[in-house]
């Protein structure tokens, strides 16, 4: 009843999705699995009004429709449930669910509240859950928000004629067993009266709940199963399968790490919430890869490092000894650099010219007195122009205005100009193109070539295989598996993937 | 602004034109009065103008680097009451004459005002009290302090050396309007040549960034009010050579004209952006719309009205606010 038929969006240098056909019937459950960045929220997005489509049509029971925004996308009984919980929490429960749509309440002007109760009781006995309407969303536990966000999405019910769709993106990723139990059979019982598009990482609960299954794989729909055919190892296959070229990741670069050096290390380490009993040695020359899903605790790993979290029990040690003080200058005193995933928020300032962006976390280097000696740091800025070929006119571009690739570069720059040996790369490839994802790696090859050890966590599975020396694996924020990535002796991306998920 | 309209369609670029058109807005302002009356254009009237500005300028070069950090200072109006208070006593104290010791009072108040600034970043950062909440808190602690101090009495300063920056004139301007100069080429340097004035510029620009680079940015911001303190002190050390005296409503008027100086001169509000030349060409639009009205005869209280209307203008048209979802 609900179709994309041939949707492709294209973003700036990226073919986000590819002629995908997309089918759902009536009370029917469909799952959607792909690795990150296979095109999954990008095809949601499109689904549910986010995004326009920039080729193909999408109908609803044969007639072609185009939302422009969200709300119109609702109005044809299109609904999402977000993952990240887009209740606003110091609203009550019942505001929250008629947010928006508040009119029909209105008498003379004034909300009439007791209505309001009223019709979200309704709502919430839809998704059966006894709490007061009137309770503020801040109170409730996640399950429980889980749940009236089903309710928000199932007001649709009452204000339109045709059938519903409901996307749950990633639902049960802060639940515990027994509530995606319940969550599941409401899903299950729902379905006489909505269709479900159900999205997770969790490969197992995709196969118990859907009835059939697309697997997408680079912006396209490579295959679908239903239910009674689902393997788990054939869609693990199916997400990743291609083949790893070596050369693209400098692999014939890539030497043995010294192993008697070891530049910090990890003895049981834990943040509360975060990851659990982490251990490991990183050491001179080496490229370590933290590998797990969105959430499994790999960005807090590297965030521990650099002293922006506080270990809850366990110890690290850098360079030999522990953080006195659990703070990034710290960190960045004892050599830590960290090259984060948000370039834009806190990569390089924009505004702020190249040399000024380079010399950022070492000013006391440049400075006598806390005067700048800016010549010099011209100087360094220039040095490095050239030796990672940036391209800029001249060191007092503003960083905002080079490419990412450029402004990438100009990151590691800085740390290493600095002397930094420790080098934390959060997707340091994420949204470069692929000339300057080369010179990523060819950079990370140098840098281990120095003697600093990397910590990555890679943008695909790919990538943390073709340039890594050693794989921990990682899921719910558990240590699952460590694997050998020495040349001619990788783990296969299917070796990777059956730990994850 | 017809000026403005006919440079966008000669095809400058928009960060081009909204560097320059504080600038212009400035030029154009004094073109607009002299024609409407030629006095303006005298080097009298331009002294009487800037001997005006002076204190106001220290103030919001001040404030200044708290914007560039994204925060605000509002407590100026007190801090320079106590500050001028403070030195109108040390001074009468020491001898009252800048020829005795009397001439320590200038450090001590530059001291007090850093100590007023160092009190007022430390409640921000240490107590996470927005920085807005907590300035305007202080600011009303210092208007009080000076109260007690006074018991709202004026202290004459009468001493002529002290006076002289506002009775020695060199070129027809008065010393007091090289002291500031002086100042603001100190500032200038602060802000180009100093780890601090770079590090204003990196809070302000991504405060995120910056801790992930190692700054520690709650040190920047301490250091950041300790030196709006100094330069409100300064302020407060001019404003009392103008008219040689110090009492509770010394610091009077200085939020709004500081504020507004600060913003009209194309320093953005939610930081990293702009600087103190900014800062002086702001000051200058202000005091010479001030000036300009009372010379072509308007009343003066249409020049708030007017200054108003100047810094929504200023905002709107520095504002890039297609890159701005919500404003708060």
């Amino acid at each position: 009843m609900y179709q994309l038929n041939q949707v492709d969006k294209k973003f700036p240098g990226v073919h986000a999705l590819k002629s995908v056909d997309f089918t759902i019937g009536r009370g029917e459950i469909v799952g959607l699995v792909g690795e990150n960045g296979a095109g999954k929220s990008t095809l949601m997005k499109v689904i549910y009004g986010a995004y326009q489509p920039d080729g193909g049509t999408i109908t609803i029971d044969g007639k072609t429709v185009r939302f422009q925004n969200p709300r119109q996308a609702m109005d044809h009984g299109i609904g999402m449930v977000f993952q990240e919980q887009s209740l606003i929490t110091n609203l009550t429960v019942a505001e929250n669910i008629f947010l928006g749509f508040e009119q029909q309440f209105v008498r003379w002007g004034v909300i009439d509240w007791k209505a309001m109760t009223a019709a979200a009781k309704r709502q919430l006995a839809k998704v059966k859950l006894a709490i007061d309407p009137a309770t503020v969303t801040s109170k409730l536990s996640f399950a429980q928000r889980q749940l009236v966000e089903l309710a928000k999405v199932l007001t649709l019910e009452e204000r339109i004629d045709g059938d519903l769709v409901i996307l749950l993106d990633e639902p049960t990723s802060v639940l515990a067993r027994e509530e995606v139990e319940l969550l599941f059979s409401l899903v299950r019982e729902l379905t006489s009266r909505a269709s479900f598009i159900f999205v997770s990482h969790r490969m197992d609960e995709v196969l118990e709940l859907s009835d059939r299954i697309y697997v997408m794989k680079d912006g396209a729909v490579v295959d679908v199963v239903a239910q009674a055919e689902a393997q788990v190892e054939a869609i693990q296959h199916k997400m990743v399968g291609r083949d790893v070229d070596k050369e693209y990741y400098r692999e014939q670069k890539q030497r043995p790490y010294d192993a008697s050096k070891v530049l910090a290390s990890f003895d049981n380490v834990s943040v509360a919430g975060k990851y659990d009993g982490i251990s490991f040695d990183l050491h001179a020359g080496e490229v370590l890869c933290l590998v797990g899903t969105e959430g499994s605790g790999r960005e807090a790993i590297l965030r521990t490092v650099f002293g922006l979290e506080k270990p809850t029990s366990g110890t690290i040690k850098v360079k030999g000894a522990p953080y006195a003080r659990t703070t990034a200058q710290e960190a960045v005193a004892r050599g830590v650099g960290y090259v984060p995933r948000e370039r834009k928020v806190e990569g390089i300032v924009n505004g702020m010219t190249v040399y000024e962006n380079m010399t950022l976390s070492q000013m006391k280097n440049y400075s006598s007195g806390g005067v700048l000696r800016i010549a010099e740091e011209k100087a360094l800025a220039e040095d490095w122009i050239k030796r990672l070929s940036i391209k800029t006119p001249d060191v007092y571009k503003d960083c905002g205005g080079l490419s990412g690739g450029n402004q990438q570069k100009v990151v590691l720059a800085k740390w290493r100009s600095g002397g930094s040996d420790i080098i934390l790369l959060d997707h340091p490839t994420r949204g470069l193109d692929i000339g300057a994802k080369e010179d990523v790696y060819d950079m990370v090859r140098e840098m281990c070539d120095a003697g600093a050890g990397i910590i990555l966590v890679a943008d695909t599975l790919e990538e943390a295989i073709g340039l890594s020396h050693t794989i921990l694996v990682l899921k719910d924020g558990v240590f699952q598996k460590r694997f050998d990535g020495s040349p001619g002796d990788k783990p296969s991306l299917y070796d990777l993937v059956h730990h994850m998920i | 602004m017809a000026i403005t309209q006919t440079t966008t369609r000669a095809g400058i670029s928009r960060d081009t034109l909204v560097k320059w058109a504080p600038l212009l807005v400035l030029l154009v302002l004094c073109a607009f009065f002299a024609v409407m009356e030629p006095r303006f254009l005298s080097t009298r009237n331009f002294a009487r103008i800037l001997i005006a500005a002076t204190p106001t300028l220290m103030v919001a070069i001040g404030v200044t680097f708290i914007i560039i950090m994204g925060s605000i200072d509002l407590s100026m109006e007190g801090a320079v009451s106590v500050c001028a208070v403070a030195f109108a006593y040390c001074f009468l104290w020491l001898g009252g004459t800048l020829a005795s010791w009397a001439w320590l009072a200038i450090p001590f108040a530059m001291l007090v005002g850093a100590v007023l600034g160092f009190v007022n970043g430390l409640i921000h950062v240490k107590l996470k009290i927005p920085s807005f909440m907590a300035s305007l808190a202080m600011g009303f602690v210092g208007t009080g302090l000076a109260m007690v101090m006074t018991g709202g009495d004026r202290i004459r300063i009468e001493d002529e050396l002290f006076r002289a920056l506002l009775t020695e004139r060199i070129f027809g301007f008065p010393l007091m309007v090289y002291v500031a100069g002086l100042f603001l080429l100190i500032a200038w340097f602060i802000q180009t040549r100093t780890t601090l004035g770079r590090n204003f510029y990196a809070v302000g620009g991504g405060e995120d960034l910056a801790v992930a680079s190692g700054l520690n940015v709650a040190r920047v911001r301490i250091m950041g009010f300790t030196l709006a303190g100094v330069f409100f002190a300064v302020g407060a050390l001019l404003a009392v050579g103008r008219i040689g005296i110090a009492e509770t409503a010394t610091g009077n008027n200085f939020m709004f004209l500081s504020i507004t100086a600060v913003v009209v001169g194309g320093t953005a509000l939610w930081g990293g952006i702009g600087g103190v030349w900014n800062t002086l060409v702001g000051v200058l639009i202000v005091f010479v719309i001030g000036n300009g009205m009372v010379v072509i005869g308007l009343p003066g209280y249409v020049q708030d009205a007017v200054l108003g209307l100047l810094v929504i203008l200023a905002v709107i048209l520095s504002t890039d606010r297609k890159s701005i979802s919500f404003v708060k």
